[in-house]
């Protein structure tokens, strides 16, 4: 019966034959004996399944094999874990980024999984503070693993990842947070703190603009690093393009440079960067002008007129806002007028970008247009409450009207009905 | 002779005028304690008067279709010369004729005016009543505007419910499977077209039989009345109750000028059929106590589709309350008691759940 036949056709005891050898090879490749034993160590040699599974090299198929070396086919601990089967053991922290780049670095492997991925990531790390410290002999500093996490490492676009926008703030705090562990370094350790209370944090973590700064935003990832003291502009124009180059045209560039102030920090600190408000500008004690500006001089004249500007811009916004608001509230049609409004709004917006160039004729061409808009609105909800009073009083004659009517129906009832 | 004589004697050698209104003038009105309740079915007219009537003045302005509908509202209400009154005082007197509507229903309910021989005054009457409120669901769609849109696709799923016919009758009323410029189209044609020729027909049938029938007396008085004809007492429809009825059309007129004025009707925000629906949307209040009791049905009864059942019941009801004076005719004062008593649960039902509707999230 099980003879090979002639039409090159398998016979059914060939082909289960071949369905056995396929399995047993299968099983042989597929098996990982290390979680056989790691599953149930305690840590830090634990790696449970569950947890494994969750890595992002283990579901592009990569095994305990790929960073350990060894061989997890095999049951025998002795030789799965032999020197002779290539086995590393634990990899040394100095070792990490070179191993981690072995296939990072490699633009023709890595495209295999993710064409998009940079492979640039180890080059980066080297220039990075972390990255020259350990080449120095510093263990302390930041490795892959550190920041990634192992054994449950997740795609940085995953919510729970340690590296997603959203968590890689308190990732970097791990260590920055932390005063004893950073004391010799000699650098502040309030950063993350002083993040939580900034406009940044805010629209990332309460609006959930993914969008919005984060530590690696500012200081780079691989490559972290201190802006420098020339290049903190560099960093804040990358979003505030128009504030950036109202800045450089302005005569304060060169004057903070010739003072050794730096750029945006000066006015807006730099972790802990509050929503800008009118306040921020002006000669009060509130205002960061005064920090250098003085009575008399003319930088202190013009700060003192910008923000008489931008308030009285937003005075005439708010009062147009309020009647267009009571003028809605009482069932009239201001949807136009409140369109109008929003584009005043944005005038506003302008004007303050404009504060910038620091200079009071440029900020007035902004503002002078805005006024004459919320003027507009002001009218058209003007208009809406006197339109509002006419009916109340077309109302009013109109009843005095019906009751007449009814008034002269009742009698004449009386009348007729004796 | 006077100008108003000889009128009158033209029409008369033309078309009989004295004969033809010689009923009329013999036209009297029981009265009694309850005969204020007789001005509702009169209020409920001139609401319909006036829906007509501001009805062709919107008319010269609005424009259907998805592109046109909201802004050709929003220039009635802002642009037109007095367009948002009339535009108000539409919306609001819709409103005000359903209610008065629903009080007409259940007074005749309660007074027993439907029993032998005003049947089908009672299944006119009825008809009218969800002839109205299908005034009140395609004209909310008509400005177009977001609320208006996303309770037209509730209220048609809820149709496509129905068993059978459900699915085909829910894409007749869109005009294919959703809510688009063509639903628009559809209910604007229901909306000044089929509903308004229904029902004018309808209440010529409705004023016809209450004229031809004369005008009910609750039982137990027209016992009393029977037993003792001195204790009758009666009103002279013209001038008499006419003139009472017209002192009513001024109050209602009063009234809606009031709301019209101090609560103009909102426009809302033009209709996006890619944003997803507001939270806690509701319908139009006379629908809200279907809508609750949908949403407190289970998802499943016994093997059933709880908004199926819903659906199924509802219209189950509907039906049985149009033919409600054919039912008990053998035991007269046995159906008497328990017609009332299912009038007094519908009406605490409905309220109860119009109000728990409101409030609920």
């Amino acid at each position: 019966m099980a003879t090979s036949r002639s039409d090159g056709r398998l016979s059914l005891g060939e082909l289960v034959s071949c369905l056995i050898l396929w399995a047993a090879v299968a099983y042989g490749q597929s098996k990982n004996s290390c979680l056989d034993c790691h599953s149930n160590l305690p840590e830090p040699l634990g790696v449970s399944q569950e947890k494994f599974s969750q890595d992002i090299h283990a579901q592009k198929g990569l095994t305990c094999a790929s960073c350990h070396g060894g061989d997890p086919t095999s049951d025998d601990p002795d030789k799965a874990m032999s020197r002779k089967a290539g086995w590393k053991g634990k990899i040394d922290r100095k070792q990490i980024p070179q191993l981690c780049g072995t296939c990072h670095s490699d633009a023709a492997y890595i495209r295999e999984f993710n064409p998009s991925l940079r492979t640039d990531q180890l080059s980066q790390y080297g220039t990075s503070v972390h990255g020259k410290r350990l080449a120095a002999g510093d263990t302390k500093v930041a490795v892959c693993t550190d920041c990634h996490g192992v054994h449950d490492l997740r795609e940085p676009n995953d919510s729970r990842s340690t590296v997603n926008p959203v968590n890689v703030a308190n990732t970097c705090a791990r260590c920055h947070a932390d005063a004893s562990y950073m004391s010799e370094y000699k650098i502040p350790t309030n950063q993350f703190a002083e993040y939580g209370k900034s406009v940044h944090h805010d629209a990332l973590v309460v609006r959930g603009d993914l969008g919005a700064p984060t530590c690696p935003t500012c200081h780079g990832n691989h490559g972290a690093t201190p802006p420098g003291f020339a290049s903190v502009a560099n960093v804040c124009s990358t979003c505030h393009v128009f504030q950036a180059q109202l800045f450089d045209s302005s005569s304060h560039r060169e004057a903070f440079a010739s003072a050794g102030l730096p750029g945006c920090v000066t006015c807006h600190s730099n972790h802990g960067i509050l929503h800008p408000t009118d306040d921020l500008i002006g000669t009060d004690d509130k205002a960061v002008c005064t920090q250098c500006h003085t009575e008399g001089d003319t930088g202190f004249a013009a700060a003192g007129k910008m923000k008489q500007h931008l308030v009285q811009l937003a005075t005439s916004i708010d009062n147009a806002d309020q009647i267009l608001g009571r003028a809605e509230r009482s069932g009239m049609e201001v949807s136009q007028a409140q369109l109008d409004l929003a584009q005043t709004r944005d005038t506003l917006t302008k004007a303050r970008v404009t504060v910038h160039s620091f200079n009071v004729a440029r900020m007035e061409s902004d503002i002078k247009p805005g006024l004459e808009a919320a003027g507009k609105d002001y009218d058209a909800g003007n208009r809406a409450m006197a339109e509002r009073n006419y009916r109340r009083v077309g109302l009013g004659a109109s009843l005095v009207a019906i009751a007449l009517v009814l008034v002269g129906l009742r009698l004449y009832l009386k009348r007729i009905e004796g | 002779m006077s100008l108003r004589r000889s009128l009158r004697s033209w029409l008369d050698e033309r078309f009989g005028w004295d004969a033809l209104i010689a009923p009329l003038r013999k036209k009297t009105v029981p009265l009694h304690r309850f005969s204020y309740w007789y001005f509702l079915g009169g209020i409920t007219l001139f609401l319909f008067i006036i829906q007509v009537f501001t009805g062709i003045l919107l008319l010269l302005y609005y424009r259907p279709g998805a592109s046109e509908a909201f802004e050709s509202v929003q220039y009635i209400i802002t642009r037109v010369q007095f367009g948002w009154l009339i535009r108000s005082i539409h919306s609001w007197s819709a409103n005000l004729m359903i209610f008065t509507a629903f009080a007409h229903m259940f007074s005749v309910l309660f007074f027993k005016a439907y029993r032998k021989p005003r049947e089908l005054t009672w299944v006119s009457g009825v008809i009218l009543l969800f002839l109205v409120m299908g005034f009140g669901f395609s004209g909310y769609l008509l400005p177009w505007n977001t609320l208006a849109f996303f309770a037209t696709k509730v209220g048609t799923e809820i149709t496509g419910q129905v068993p059978v016919v459900g699915r085909p009758l829910m894409i007749f009323l869109r005009g294919g499977e959703e809510v688009t410029g063509a639903t628009l189209m559809r209910f604007f044609g229901f909306h000044v077209a089929v509903l308004p020729g229904l029902a004018t027909f309808l209440i010529l049938v409705h004023v016809l039989l209450v004229q031809r029938l004369g005008i009910s007396v609750p039982p137990k008085l027209e016992a009393e009345w029977e037993a003792n004809p001195s204790q009758k007492r009666e009103m002279k429809f013209f001038p008499n109750f006419m003139l009472r009825e017209l002192m009513a059309w001024y109050v209602a007129l009063g009234v809606l000028g009031a709301l019209a004025a101090i609560f103009p009707w909102n426009l809302g925000v033009k209709a996006d059929p890619f944003v997803s629906a507001p939270a806690g949307m509701k319908p139009e209040w006379y629908f809200l106590f279907m809508f609750q009791t949908l949403k407190l049905i289970p998802p499943k009864v016994w093997f059933i589709d709880g908004e199926v059942l819903g659906v199924v019941v509802f219209g189950l009801i509907a039906l049985l309350w149009l033919f409600l004076p054919f039912f008990g005719r053998n035991h007269p004062s046995r159906s008497k008691q328990w017609i009332t008593a299912i009038g007094i649960f519908a009406l605490a039902y409905m309220a109860g759940m119009t109000i728990y509707g409101h409030f609920a999230q």
